[in-house]
């Protein structure tokens, strides 16, 4: 009877664009499905919409300039990637962290940690159907979100690990409410759990779906929870610890099946063994400085490169009648537009528009401008006068210190040669950079290994044979970001 | 259902990666170029023509295992060596946690290498990545398109040659000039109003 209907209507495959504008794909994924009735017989993932070259710009600026674009990779953990990138950097420049900055980067690792999980949950759930827990898990992550405002002031792109540390160092205040935090997280995670963990619903469309099995999970790259729903225990602060985990005491959840239900499990898991780490690490936090001592590789503190200690505090920069060529060099690196004078004829700094950026006294060739002690309330007389008798030995100290800085900053620092690679575990599953350094500021190459490029490359092998209804499934199990996958 | 595992601190003996870069010697003599060591990290470096073989001893041999492949990428060492690109594979053992890195040098004139698809599933997206970035061609890929750039791009971005700034789009994408070419089509249909 089903043979004859067949003949009468001809069925054939369908050939169905899911994407790139589609809520449940998490961002920019296209994928064009071949399907027969519902069944899926192939799926051909499309990414790069959200390429931005971030390899590229990378080998235009410096290993410090680089650091913020590291956020826009992975935008629900940029922590994570900020610390994998301080990382990887460090172990090239070859200096070491302060044990405070180490624990206080792995906390604020594992708050990334936690977050993102409660975002994947969140928007899996919700993908499949779970409404609730969606407002749940950001009832949580926006505490985590308003304690990462506490420290650096931003909730997403947080840029607060720098290369050598930390940019600020945490109040006591952050520390206790995390400590609460702590406390009462366990007892959310199960509301999560009560929620969706024996759901009829949720067990039906999560158990044996996109099974992979250990060995085919680790040759197609796979990393992180994703890979350890399959049984394979590869956790890189396990393997190759960083930071601060190799003081501390946790374990790795791995599944059995490796199917959707068993990736969930893991990160359940992975969420309490996120919460155990945090109170070791509050308890253990020593005190100490936040940031590496490494004159020759990184970037002083202000007051350090510009030790100012002329009473008054106050100082201006002139320019010498006699020496100025007129050549318009500082006119034209003035941002303030303070300098005035015609082609040949010596300029004048109006110093109630001067900024003191000290642009004018780097870029003049002929040492024709002057650091001198004098406020803005001086004449051009008293400032010509002043100008004209002997330098404090403080004020030259400190022009040299800026003019020291400026090269450091434009020229970067000199990092040894080589190639190195460095993994991290993000939230995700194995961040990796690779540089190639020439032995300048900037890298010849940098290379970002993104968990989210290598398990959108999975879900054709994860889809086959599954439902439509499947696909978001699988997209949401193998939590993928886009600004990651693209780069 | 998922299980806890408990903790290990007894790391299982891996092979010294510089006995793996000598081991590849012994095996692979007139194919090794070099042997880096830089932080503790070995790559060797190799010439392009048998470089799948040596990774396949290196995936199947027993003692080294070198079942995850963590990174596969291009370099474009343009005026800094002789041979202009090298494709590097990242290795790592998860059984004996041992890691090692190879670089195959590939020549500019008709940049090709064979592909590692056969061994690690996972260098399939890398390596149309390698291709999208510096034009370097998989022999053997089982499906090289470009992955991040649009199909009808011109130019590898990632070599050293390709500007970090390019010209003005609408001169230079045709797919930006389609678009724009439809939306002057389609302005008669705009709403009024």
């Amino acid at each position: 009877m089903i043979e004859d209907v067949e003949k009468i209507f001809d069925t054939r495959e369908l050939n169905v664009n899911m994407g790139p504008q589609h809520p449940a794909t998490h961002g920019v994924l296209r994928l064009v499905l071949d399907i027969d009735g519902e069944t899926i017989v192939k799926v051909t993932p499309h990414v790069g919409y959200l390429h931005r070259g971030i390899e590229k710009l990378g080998e235009s600026l410096s290993y410090f300039q680089a650091l913020p674009l590291t956020d826009r990779l992975d935008y629900v953990s940029a922590m994570s990637n900020n610390i994998g990138y301080c990382v990887a950097v460090e172990k090239l420049f070859g200096i070491e962290v302060p044990e405070r900055a180490k624990y206080i980067r792995t906390i604020v690792g594992e708050m990334s940690r936690i977050s993102n999980h409660l975002l994947w949950l969140a928007t899996h759930a919700l993908d499949i159907g779970a409404m609730t827990v969606f407002i749940y898990c950001f009832r949580e992550r926006e505490w985590i979100l308003d304690l990462f405002e506490m420290i650096c002031g931003a909730r997403l792109t947080v840029t607060y690990p720098r290369v050598g540390g930390v940019r600020n160092d945490v109040p006591q205040e952050f520390l206790d409410s995390i400590w609460k935090f702590t406390d009462e997280f366990p007892s959310r995670i199960l509301e999560y759990e009560t929620l969706i963990d024996q759901n009829r619903i949720w067990l039906q469309r999560t158990v044996g779906i996109g099974v992979i099995s250990a060995e085919e999970a680790v040759n197609w790259g796979m990393t992180g929870p994703t890979l350890r729903g399959s049984g394979v225990s590869y956790d890189i602060r396990k393997h190759m610890p960083y930071d601060a985990y190799d003081k501390v005491d946790f374990e790795v959840p791995i599944g059995t099946t490796g199917d959707t239900y068993d990736r969930y499990r893991c990160r359940m898991l992975e969420m309490r063994q996120s919460n155990n780490i945090l109170r070791q690490l509050i308890e253990k936090l020593p005190a100490g400085p936040i940031m590496a001592d490494a004159p020759k590789f990184l970037l002083q503190p202000k007051d350090m490169m510009m030790p100012i200690t002329h009473p008054t505090k106050e100082l201006a920069y002139v320019i010498e009648e006699k020496a100025c060529k007129g050549c318009g060099m500082c006119l034209r690196a003035c941002p303030a537009k303070a300098i005035f004078g015609e082609k040949k004829q010596p300029h004048v700094i109006k110093q109630d528009l001067c900024l003191q950026c000290g642009n004018c006294f780097v870029t003049c060739k002929f040492k024709a401008l002057k650091l001198i002690p004098g406020g803005k309330g001086m004449t051009e007389e008293q400032l010509k006068e002043l100008a004209a008798g002997p330098m404090p030995e403080e004020i030259t100290k400190a022009a040299e210190y800026m003019v020291k800085h400026f090269e450091f900053v434009k020229k970067g620092p000199k990092v040894p040669e080589g190639e190195l690679y460095v993994a991290t575990e993000v939230p995700k599953g194995e961040l990796g950079f690779y540089f190639v350094s020439d032995g300048s500021g900037k890298p010849f190459r940098m290379r970002l290994r993104s968990p989210s490029f290598v398990h959108a490359g999975v879900l054709p092998r994860l889809c086959k044979g599954h439902l439509v209804a499947d696909v978001i499934a699988n997209i949401g199990t193998i939590d993928i970001v886009l600004g990651e996958c693209d780069r | 259902m998922a299980v806890t595992e408990v903790r290990t601190t007894i790391h299982p003996a891996g092979t010294d990666p510089v006995q793996i870069a000598e081991k590849i010697k012994e095996l692979f003599p007139d194919q090794v170029i070099d042997v880096a060591n830089f932080r503790d990290q070995v790559s060797v470096i190799i010439k392009k023509d048998m470089s799948v073989a040596i990774l396949k001893y290196l995936h199947d041999d027993p003692l080294l295992s070198f079942d995850h492949l963590q990174d596969l990428t291009a370099v474009d060492y343009l005026k800094k060596k002789d041979v202009r690109f090298e494709v590097v594979y990242g290795l790592y053992s998860m059984k004996y946690r041992h890691q090692i890195r190879i670089r195959a040098q590939v020549a500019e004139d008709n940049p090709s290498i064979g592909s590692a698809v056969s061994i690690w599933e996972g260098a399939n997206w890398h390596e149309r990545e390698c291709y999208d970035m510096f034009g370097i061609r998989f022999n053997g890929h089982p499906d090289l398109r470009r992955i991040l750039m649009p199909e009808d791009w011109e130019g590898y971005p990632l070599r050293k040659d390709y500007p970090l700034k390019g010209p003005e789009l609408e001169k230079d994408w045709i797919g930006f000039r389609e678009v724009i070419r439809r939306s002057q089509e389609l302005k008669e249909f705009e709403w009024e109003g």
